[in-house]
């Protein structure tokens, strides 16, 4: 159920993200999801992709650095209150966040959220038992 | 009063080689029976003490390197039993790699008496009131300066570095009329001072003496307008006694170096030649009177040259011209001495592998700054913003306990910084000294 998410360390001049894209299309790589942290200096970009492997690799060959973290994808309705049920379990279990990311499905009945959580194999079965939608790997490599 | 010791100020050159030989054969004499260290040395080169006759024999004798002060850490250089030493400076440098020195009480009374030469040279005198605004501490300018300006008889105010609001306080308040700090933190002064709309006419201050940094004449004229003072250079290192070593006069023209207690050569930093009057190179000093660790041929690594003219305002002492630059990689950021190589050892004890960096030091509103772009290595990144934001204090702080600076921390993409051929570009120094 573990998603895999690569993170790209980029520095904050202009022109960078647009070498990421450009290298990930050349691989025929496609993003599903993506969000920026950014600091002054630095940011860092975070990636689903439909090839996790080969978009590390990729990247690597043209001298980023890149790291490969886990994550978890979950389906919420995209409705107010949505997403406060999901998370008040992970809360309740005393799971911390340490950042998240959304994006709107295809359908666009369902809302899909990627967490970093502190320990993601737990919080998937405290959700999973409470009937919250956690996709699969390769349904999420898929969108 | 124009000169504090007019009888080695304004000596005759002859007199002046009469009094350099007496000592410089003393110090010989003394370093070959107390220095293990010199003597091996001297014994390599095939010397005896007998053999400096005069100080045209002073070319015959070996240098010191500062590495031989960082090999003998921390006294092995120690002419005088311990129990002779009064006081203990250092300078700056990561552990074990600091140099130390030590003053006999005689040393102390030079080293006053050079200081009183300075701020006597600078208009000091026991009318001022002198603001010490120098590091106290292990570093010699504070307390070099303070016991020299107690020698003249001043009120002096020992303030110390930082405090920005409180030197301006007490500046205006105590009518301080002597300071006494880096060139920069002058400039600094001098602009929180029209901030806190505090005038130049409001002050008592008339001269200052200003040092430990390299400086130019654009920055000399910017403090000399902005503060209406003379602004005076003054020349000194630890190893050699500290401040006092050299100090220009109202003429401004050159520094007088007190030549009765360091003999200054200029040589070919990599002939080791020494190199004729007038002719730019590496400064090298003997010191003739100190006790407690007196060095022969001391590698300044500091590019001067000499001026043996008697100068206008009647001292016979010789000059040297503003230090130019350095003959090896050492950076002066707030007066402060550091080596690339000591960052770089930083960022080895916190990475695992050889880092790629580069420090630029940049003059921002008169202060150094000094920035360290560290590459980021699959190592050291993360996914999450506050690891890497946590590396980021660790270096900074790391280079702040052993360097005593604050710099601020940049990571940047790997392969960013330039890659050349054998010797790698460390430094950029956007200073414009």
């Amino acid at each position: 159920m573990l998603v895999k998410q690569i993170s790209v360390f980029l520095e904050n001049k202009s022109g960078r993200l647009a070498e990421v894209t450009k290298i990930l299309g050349e691989n025929e790589i496609n993003i599903s999801a993506l969000s920026i942290a950014d600091t002054t200096d630095f940011g860092i970009l975070r990636l689903i992709v439909n090839n996790p492997e080969k978009a590390e690799a990729a990247l690597k060959d043209n001298g980023f650095t890149v790291s490969c973290t886990s994550v978890i994808a979950i389906g919420v309705s995209d409705q107010p209150g949505g997403l406060s049920v999901a998370l008040d379990i992970l809360d309740k279990e005393s799971i911390g966040i340490e950042y998240m990311y959304a994006f709107v499905g295809r359908p666009g009945d369902e809302a899909y959220v990627i967490l970093r959580v502190e320990e993601p194999d737990r919080a998937i079965e405290v959700l999973t038992k409470k009937d919250i939608k956690v996709l699969s790997s390769s349904a999420v490599y898929e969108l | 009063m124009k000169f504090w010791n007019p009888t080695y100020e304004c000596m005759s050159r002859e007199e002046m080689t009469r009094v350099q030989t007496e000592r410089l054969i003393n110090t010989v004499k003394k370093i070959y029976h107390n220095v293990p260290f010199y003597r091996d040395k001297m014994q390599k080169k095939g010397i005896e003490p007998g053999d400096i006759k005069s100080i045209d024999d002073l070319k015959n004798l070996p240098f010191t390197y500062k590495q031989d002060l960082r090999d003998t850490y921390p006294y092995g250089l120690f002419a005088v039993p311990l129990s002779e030493i009064v006081r203990i400076h250092a300078s700056s440098g990561t552990t074990g790699r600091q140099t130390v020195v030590g003053y006999t009480r005689r040393d102390l009374d030079t080293w006053s008496e050079v200081m009183a030469r300075t701020l006597t040279s600078a208009g000091g005198s026991k009318e001022s009131f002198i603001q010490v605004a120098y590091g106290y501490g292990l570093f010699t300018g504070g307390l070099g300066t303070h016991y020299g300006a107690e020698r003249i008889g001043a009120s002096v105010i020992p303030i110390s570095g930082g405090n920005t609001k409180r030197q301006l306080q007490i500046m205006k308040d105590f009518g301080t009329t002597l300071l006494a700090c880096t060139p920069s933190y002058a400039l600094y002064l001098a602009e929180e001072m029209e901030e806190a709309g505090i005038k130049k006419e409001d002050l008592k201050l008339k001269s200052g003496v200003f040092g430990a940094e390299p400086w130019s004449t654009n920055m000399r004229n910017e403090i000399e307008e902005r503060l209406g003072i003379m602004a005076i250079d003054i020349y000194g290192l630890s190893e050699i006694i500290g401040p006092g070593v050299a100090t220009e006069c109202p003429c401004k023209c050159g520094l007088h170096i007190q030549e009765d207690h360091f003999i200054p050569e200029i040589i070919d930093p990599v002939t080791e030649e020494v190199l004729p009057p007038g002719t730019k190179g590496e400064l090298v000093f003997s010191t003739v009177t100190k006790e407690g660790l007196p060095l022969i041929r001391y590698r300044t690594r500091d590019i001067s040259s000499l001026n043996y003219e008697v100068c206008e305002c009647g001292r016979t002492l010789v000059r040297m011209s503003k230090v130019t630059g350095r003959s090896d990689d050492m950076l002066i950021i707030r007066g402060v001495n550091v080596f690339p190589s000591q960052i770089e050892s930083v960022l080895l004890e916190i990475g695992e592998t050889a880092p790629h960096y580069l420090l630029i030091v940049d003059r921002i509103e008169n202060l150094d700054s000094l920035e360290v772009w560290v590459e980021m290595t699959p190592n050291l990144f993360s996914d999450e913003v506050k690891r890497i934001e946590d590396i980021e204090r660790k270096i900074r702080k790391e280079i702040e306990s052993t360097l005593g600076i604050n710099a601020k921390v940049k990571l940047v993409e790997p392969k960013s910084i330039e890659r050349s051929e054998g010797k790698a570009k460390r430094v950029i120094d956007k200073r414009k000294l």
